[in-house]
């Protein structure tokens, strides 16, 4: 339980509610995995209603990912801004989601234009609320306009009704407003795990890299625990819509509420693979005990944690903030799954933790994470080795509704800017902001959530301030572009990217921005060498984006399809793709829709949304090979710091890879030809990927490629027809 | 706590027990519905059957599971949401699953079958409560 110094009136808040629309809807049980039905909410003109989903909608589309995008590119045209009222913010479960049986089957995705990349971006998120939405009788809701007070949205799926509530005093942050949730719609303490809210803080409202918050109420700490939409800014949209909180209540959740063809095979599936989690996870990643935060020290032994904003990968510091710190601060043994089910449980949580700085200092509480992101962008690449300035920032990012990805990456481009002098104590307001300075980091970030001052300008994220800091400061443009590590404008995950090109395509040519959510294939290429030729790498680049899709158009989990594998899985013939997981996956949509699907149909659910997506994304002006331009750090050193750094690596590669002799070349001589050979090499492989996905030369897929996957859409072939197809 | 122990020499691997046991919870003779199983191995009969360990309670998301005034670790149906963690998370692999149930089911020290084994190799024993391992109470 959050112990707080001043606790919010849950009476003053309740009798400020006006409800200012209702709607009441049958309740229907689901069909094979499908409620058929989404629900349409205009907030600016108070407004619900419903529409049918219908065959073709997921013959197309499957549901999750696919239908938000649907959903959304019926709402938008080619002129709609991020802040355009007709721009909406659309979250589904897919018609996988919301089984028990099988970990990693809770998640929700979200999607709209994106405040940061201008585009549709998509988020994946777990906590309760995607399922709770499909069960009380929505595949998906669509929220548009912008309305004038701060609202809440209600969905009672226990009684088929809907409100939106005129809500002036709530908390914005959280933390808070989840458990006010909770505290207001649950029946008593034991029905607070019916309540699933959606909120963002108030770093939503004043950066641009805003994220969703997704609760789910932990019974055994009793706390609204929280899970982030982190990427693409969806939070500051939310924030924008002046929506305080979406919430669903559902409390009959049971076995099969999809209402499945065949529980007995999902059963049976599920019953080994906890089995095989039991038997494995302790000798290969232990995420039940450490979550995702055991890649800190695997990721520095192979000099990929990005350090001091990707110049290095490694540093002498890591086991400071590595697992073995992490599974001492985690509280083991409770279930942490952030749906039931998932014994997977990598939801870890740092608990009686008492705030050391800002607006709750002094409070106790449970902190959500740290996750192996969050604790690499924050420890390692700000240069803060300390896993009490992590949990601490952690907290007030995930409260404040801060992507703690494009926090930790924005910041350390603004300390190597400053350490740069293109920016100093003037105008960061007295601060200094040099690697390794954790008290100023935090009041940035408090600075950023109460927009004031130059914590405001950093949550700007690294596309605007690039081109700020050349306006206004006469930085120098092509320095800037070699460092801000941003594609499409969204900031860097957190991989070393330098050593491997297949995954400097992972990140670039991902439909949404520099995210690893579509590829993550540093060992395969770098550590294995498994994928040598671009041909190689275009096909992992093909295969793995379509296959990762569909966890997004099903509402599932990535983490248990490879975070643990069969004790036998290297003896198959490709390990990589964990087939007897996928085979898990094609068994478990089969037995839930009735379909016969196999994996290459599977494939193809996938490459339908991915097509589409990337036409959206032509349709906003974006998409086609300039779009998926790399900054030069991802690729290689761009400071000759950095080239010293590795000096004997890239001496090597210059003579056995390129033929090119180093001997007695100065350092700048060596530098420019890497990159040269590397940037070339980069082009090269956009080309094999291109052509692997069925696209032109310039990214744009063709219409016969359209054609072929029966997406030959009107509105999609207009849209190809702009682009000389 | 009364805990259910079998004796290996004295088992003549009739599996009466299973009978009784699946006819006394499921109200029907079914070997799949049986909360003790009786295998024959090449080193002769093998049982299988809860222990009272409580390592399943850790696992559950719902807190289905609990140990109850006696000692005995007791499955709540009506709380339980099959998510069958239980079943892959039981050391001895004796949280049994059936078809058409759609919910997991252990021995509960009920002692039917210890009245009915013809040869008396089942019985009920006192034993020590094993250590509570929860480990979170101390942060709360
Ligand atoms: S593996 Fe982790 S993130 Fe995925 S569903 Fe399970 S608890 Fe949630
Ligand atoms: S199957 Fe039921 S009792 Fe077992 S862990 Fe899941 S919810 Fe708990």
């Amino acid at each position: 339980m959050n112990i707080y110094k001043n606790k919010y009136n849950v009476d003053q808040i309740k009798e400020n509610h006006k409800i200012i629309a209702e709607f009441k809807y049958d309740i229907k049980k689901l069909s094979l995995g499908y409620s058929n039905k989404t629900l349409h909410i205009n907030l600016g003109k108070s407004k619900i209603s419903s529409k049918e989903v219908s065959q073709e909608m997921k013959d197309k589309f499957t549901g999750g990912r696919g239908f938000n995008l649907k959903l959304l590119w019926d709402a938008v045209n080619e002129n709609t801004k991020w802040d355009s009222p007709e721009n909406e913010i659309v979250i589904a479960a897919g018609p996988m989601s919301g089984i028990t049986q099988y970990p990693g089957t809770g998640k929700s995705i979200v999607c709209g234009i994106s405040p940061l990349t201008q585009a549709p971006v998509d988020s994946n998120v777990g906590g309760y609320f995607g399922p709770y939405l499909k069960f009380s009788g929505w595949d998906a809701i669509e929220l548009q306009g912008i309305s004038k007070k701060d609202v809440i949205v209600y969905i009672n799926g226990d009684e088929g009704l809907i409100q939106i509530i005129e809500a002036p005093k709530e908390d914005v942050n959280s933390h808070l407003i989840s458990e006010q949730m909770c505290d207001i719609f649950a029946e008593n303490e034991m029905d607070m795990k019916s309540i699933a809210t959606v909120s963002a803080g108030q770093g939503a409202e004043n950066s641009f890299f805003g994220c969703l918050n997704f609760s789910f109420y932990d019974r055994r700490r009793k706390v609204a625990r929280l899970k982030q939409a982190g990427r693409g800014g969806l939070g500051t949209l939310f924030r924008h819509k002046k929506v305080k909180a979406v919430v669903c209540k559902f409390s009959s959740l049971n076995f099969n509420n999809n209402e499945v063809d065949n529980l007995e095979m999902i059963k049976e599936v599920g019953k080994n693979y906890h089995r095989e989690l039991y038997e494995e996870d302790d000798k290969q990643c232990d995420m039940r005990h450490v979550g995702t935060a055991h890649l800190v020290e695997i990721m520095d032994d192979y000099d990929l944690l990005p350090t001091h904003n990707y110049k290095f990968g490694s540093d002498s510091k890591t086991p400071k903030i590595s697992s073995p710190i992490w599974r001492e601060m985690f509280t083991q043994g409770i279930p942490d799954g952030c749906w039931y089910g998932c014994s997977m449980q990598c939801a870890k949580c740092v608990d009686g933790y008492v705030l050391r700085t800002g607006p709750y200092k002094g409070d106790t509480v449970s902190v959500d994470g740290p996750e192996y992101e969050t604790a690499a962008a924050f420890g390692a690449n700000m240069g803060i080795f300390d896993p009490h300035f992590i949990v601490e920032a952690n907290f007030y990012c995930d409260t404040y509704a801060i992507d703690t990805i494009s926090f930790g990456t924005t910041m350390a481009f603004i300390m190597e800017c400053y350490e740069n002098n293109i920016i100093n104590k003037e105008i960061t307001g007295g601060y200094d902001l040099s690697f390794g300075n954790g008290e100023e980091a935090l009041n940035m970030l408090h600075l950023m959530a109460s927009g004031v001052g130059f914590g405001k300008t950093i949550g700007l994220g690294i596309r605007r301030l690039k081109k700020l800091f050349v306006d206004k400061y006469n930085a120098d443009a092509n320095f800037l572009n070699d460092i801000g590590m941003e594609c499409k404008g969204m900031e860097y995950s957190e991989y070393m990217t330098k050593e491997s090109l297949a995954m400097q395509g992972g990140y670039g040519l991902a439909l949404k921005g520099a995210q690893h959510d579509e590829a993550w294939l540093i060992f395969m290429d770098m550590v294995n060498n498994q994928i040598p030729t671009f041909e190689d790498k275009a096909e992992a680049l093909h295969y793995f984006p379509m296959f990762r899709t569909w966890f997004g158009l099903q509402g599932l989990c990535k983490l248990p399809w490879n975070d643990v594998e069969p004790a036998d899985n290297a003896e198959t013939e490709e390990p990589a793709k964990v087939p007897s997981h996928v085979q898990n996956y094609v068994d478990i949509f089969n037995s839930i829709t009735g379909r016969k699907i196999d994996k290459n149909e599977m494939i193809l659910q996938s490459e339908r949304v991915y097509n589409f997506q990337r036409v959206f994304n032509l349709r906003m002006g974006f998409g086609t090979r300039t779009s998926d331009k790399i900054p030069y750090r991802s690729a290689g050193p761009v400071t000759n710091e950095e080239y010293l750094s590795r000096e004997d690596r890239y001496d090597k590669q210059l003579q056995e890879k390129w033929n090119w002799n180093p001997k007695g070349k100065s350092v700048d001589e060596r530098k420019n030809k890497l990159r040269q050979f590397r940037e070339d090499a980069y082009q090269q492989l956009c080309d094999a990927v291109y052509k692997r996905r069925g696209w032109d030369n310039n990214g744009v897929p063709t219409i016969n490629k359209m054609k072929e996957l029966k997406m030959d859409l009107p509105g999609v072939i207009e849209v190809l027809k702009k682009y000389g197809q | 706590m009364k805990v259910l122990v079998w004796d290996k020499e004295k088992c003549i691997g009739c599996r009466t027990c299973e009978k009784v046991c699946s006819q006394t919870w499921f109200k029907e003779e079914n070997r799949d519905k049986s909360r003790i199983k009786i295998t024959e191995t090449e080193n002769g009969f093998e049982s299988n059957f809860c222990n009272q360990c409580g390592e399943c309670i850790l696992v559950c998301p719902v807190e289905a599971l609990t140990r109850n005034a006696k000692g005995i670790v007791r499955l709540n149906d009506k709380t339980c949401v099959g998510c069958l963690s239980c079943v892959g998370f039981c050391p001895s692999q004796s949280m049994f699953i059936a078809k058409t149930e759609p919910k997991p089911f252990k021995c509960i020290s009920c002692g039917v079958c210890v009245k009915n084994c013809p040869s008396g190799a089942l019985a009920l024993q006192e034993l020590p409560e094993p250590l509570e391992k929860v480990f979170y109470r101390r942060h709360f």
